[in-house]
């Protein structure tokens, strides 16, 4: 494996990644809305909104929605009044599928830029004419694709993580997040998920011929994430460590499928037959 | 050992057979010109023998190496030019050559020095850190022809180097390439429909229709194949004398002449090879002609290209016309 070609490949792809706005701006605007508005709306809105005198209990409607909470997440309830109980059920849990959009945003659209873009600013031909075999050039573009998506993902994980814990000092008095079910979430379930997005770009570029098609399409993805962010505020489903780690199994299976169609998809001869 | 071998190569695309049966040899050195129209497979072509793509059937070798399973050590050794430059137009000139020198292995040290050489050497100093988007399409192909030289392949492929170019951008390209290939006695393998271009550049040309080579030589070994004997316009002073033609006609090695054009002054004289011409000049000038110009007739590429594709490449001249078959094209 020649590293010095995959790093500069990688490195080559990440540059135009950045240079290329239609990207970056939406995989900019998207973790600031999640990561900062949405927890500080969660936590300061029942507050700001709250009636100042009388009944009805501005508490009732979060007693009904933690009631959904299943069992193996009560222990972390135990003890909290209402107040506390919605900061956690909130941003603790309902919003923790909704981290999982940035990895595969910032996949897919690296993904895409990468393995589309190359193609329709006609870069491919003398890429594939260079002496990087087929395994070293889809290496490259995965590592500008995934590396970057969950270094990204990290840094927006400890940025929620203060935000929760800062907006929400008032009323839980201590740092209390994240909860022992976000670390699998960020170490397991990202990785496979910022996988699957670059898996999902691969095959989708042998398919389009654009980069805003793949972009698009690769949107359609987010399904699976809502899926998981419904399921979990309905109670269907709970991201507890256990269920986390195999979602994320799951996703790892589904993964190395994917990336075994991509590399079949990206080898010289298929790339050249479908362009 | 010959730079490049096929033997049978064919590749299809489905029920499209881009390359088919084609069998040529390049030597180690050589300027080939593979000609043909836009599919006649040329491309397919460069890309078999780089690795890019698999025959369907058939083998080649380049360098000796099997590009099918030996690709990646080939590519080492082999640039190829294609038709769109294939820039980052968002990188500067620099960082293009730069990128490319890593992706063929070239050491840092090396590559930076060189990467500056060949921009100097092409003419691009000045713009070396200018993004190429900027650039006009002469300046990328001068780019794209420095960065297919940058690694100094043994082998280099040039498909259709000047064809999206105007004629002082491809000039300048058409000498950078005799320049840089002629001088380090590289092997070229050059695809192209510019005829004039392949007449200048190349030693030996392989004419390429639908896929299947139809002929391969060089251009005298071709003219030879398709047309028998030389025709020589002769000019004289004066009118010639009426018995002049008849008395040319049995000068041994003619096989044909006449009078072109309306004053009389102007002979073409078929022969049969070229040592044949001054028994012709000889015998008009005992017969009182006053010769002040003698032109044997070349073919041009084009000529041969035209007529192997099955086209003339032009009007016929007046003389050129009257005789039969392949012999009476200029």
């Amino acid at each position: 494996m020649n590293w010095r070609a995959v790093g500069a490949l990688a490195r080559k792809d990440l540059w135009e990644v950045r240079m290329n706005k239609v990207a970056w701006i939406p995989a900019a605007i998207v973790p600031m809305v999640i990561v900062v508005l949405l927890p500080l709306a969660f936590i300061l809105a029942p507050n700001l909104f709250a009636p100042s005198t009388g009944t009805p209990d501005p508490n009732a409607n979060v007693q009904t929605l933690t009631n959904l909470v299943p069992s193996s997440m009560v222990t972390e309830l135990h003890g909290l009044n209402d107040a506390q109980r919605w900061v956690v059920f909130s941003t603790g849990f309902v919003s923790a599928p909704m981290l999982l959009l940035l990895p595969l945003m910032f996949s897919s659209i690296a993904g895409a830029d990468s393995f589309v873009g190359e193609r329709e600013r006609k870069t491919l031909e003398a890429l594939l004419y260079t002496p990087a075999t087929d395994s070293e050039l889809f290496l490259g573009k995965v590592i500008a694709s995934v590396v970057p998506a969950l270094l990204l993902t990290w840094m927006s994980f400890v940025v929620y993580a203060v935000v929760v814990n800062a907006a929400g000092w008032n009323i839980m008095q201590r740092v209390w997040f994240p909860t022992a079910a976000w670390w699998p979430l960020m170490i397991w379930v990202a990785p496979a998920i910022a996988t699957l997005g670059m898996a999902a770009a691969v095959l989708i570029s042998s398919r389009v011929s654009t980069f805003m098609e793949a972009y698009q399409l690769t949107g359609t993805l987010v399904v699976i994430v809502l899926a998981l962010v419904v399921a979990q505020a309905t109670g269907v489903l709970s991201l507890s460590v256990g269920v986390t780690l195999l979602v994320g199994a799951a996703l790892w299976a589904v993964d190395a499928v994917l990336v075994w169609l991509g590399v079949r998809l990206f080898s010289r001869g298929a790339v050249k037959a479908l362009a | 050992m010959d730079a490049i071998q096929t033997d049978a190569l064919s590749r299809r695309y489905g029920n499209l057979t881009a390359v088919a049966d084609v069998t040529l040899t390049v030597a180690r050195g050589e300027v080939f010109g593979v000609l043909g129209p836009n599919g006649a497979g040329k491309t397919t072509m460069v890309r078999l023998l780089n690795g890019v793509l698999a025959p369907s059937a058939g083998s080649c070798r380049v360098l000796g190496l099997d590009p099918a399973r030996q690709g990646s050590g080939l590519r080492r050794r082999t640039g190829v030019l294609t038709e769109s430059p294939a820039l980052y137009e968002r990188m500067t000139a620099r960082e293009n050559l730069r990128f490319f020198g890593t992706m063929y292995g070239m050491p840092a040290g090396k590559l930076a020095a060189r990467a500056d050489a060949m921009l100097e050497a092409f003419g691009l100093a000045e713009r070396a850190d200018a993004k190429v988007g900027g650039f006009s399409k002469g300046m990328k192909q001068r780019l794209a022809l420095a960065r297919a030289l940058l690694h100094e392949p043994e082998v280099l492929f040039l498909d259709e180097p000047t064809a999206a170019l105007d004629p002082e951008a491809a000039r300048r390209v058409t000498e950078l390439i005799m320049e840089f290939t002629r001088q380090a006695g590289r092997t070229v393998f050059l695809c192209t429909h510019y005829l004039p271009e392949a007449q200048r550049l190349c030693d030996r040309v392989a004419v390429l229709n639908r896929g299947r080579l139809i002929a391969t030589g060089t251009l005298a070994e071709l003219a030879r194949t398709l047309w028998h004997g030389t025709w020589v316009d002769v000019e004289c002073l004066v009118a010639s004398a009426p018995d002049l033609l008849e008395a040319v006609r049995v000068v041994a090695g003619v096989t044909d002449a006449r009078l072109d054009g309306p004053d009389g002054t102007r002979l073409a004289v078929q022969v049969e090879g070229e040592e044949r011409i001054p028994a012709v000049v000889r015998a008009i000038v005992e017969r009182g002609g006053q010769v002040v110009r003698v032109n044997a007739r070349e073919h041009t590429l084009e000529d041969v290209y035209f007529e192997l594709q099955g086209e003339p490449a032009h009007a016929q001249p007046a003389v050129a016309s009257e005789t039969s078959g392949r012999g009476g094209r200029r």
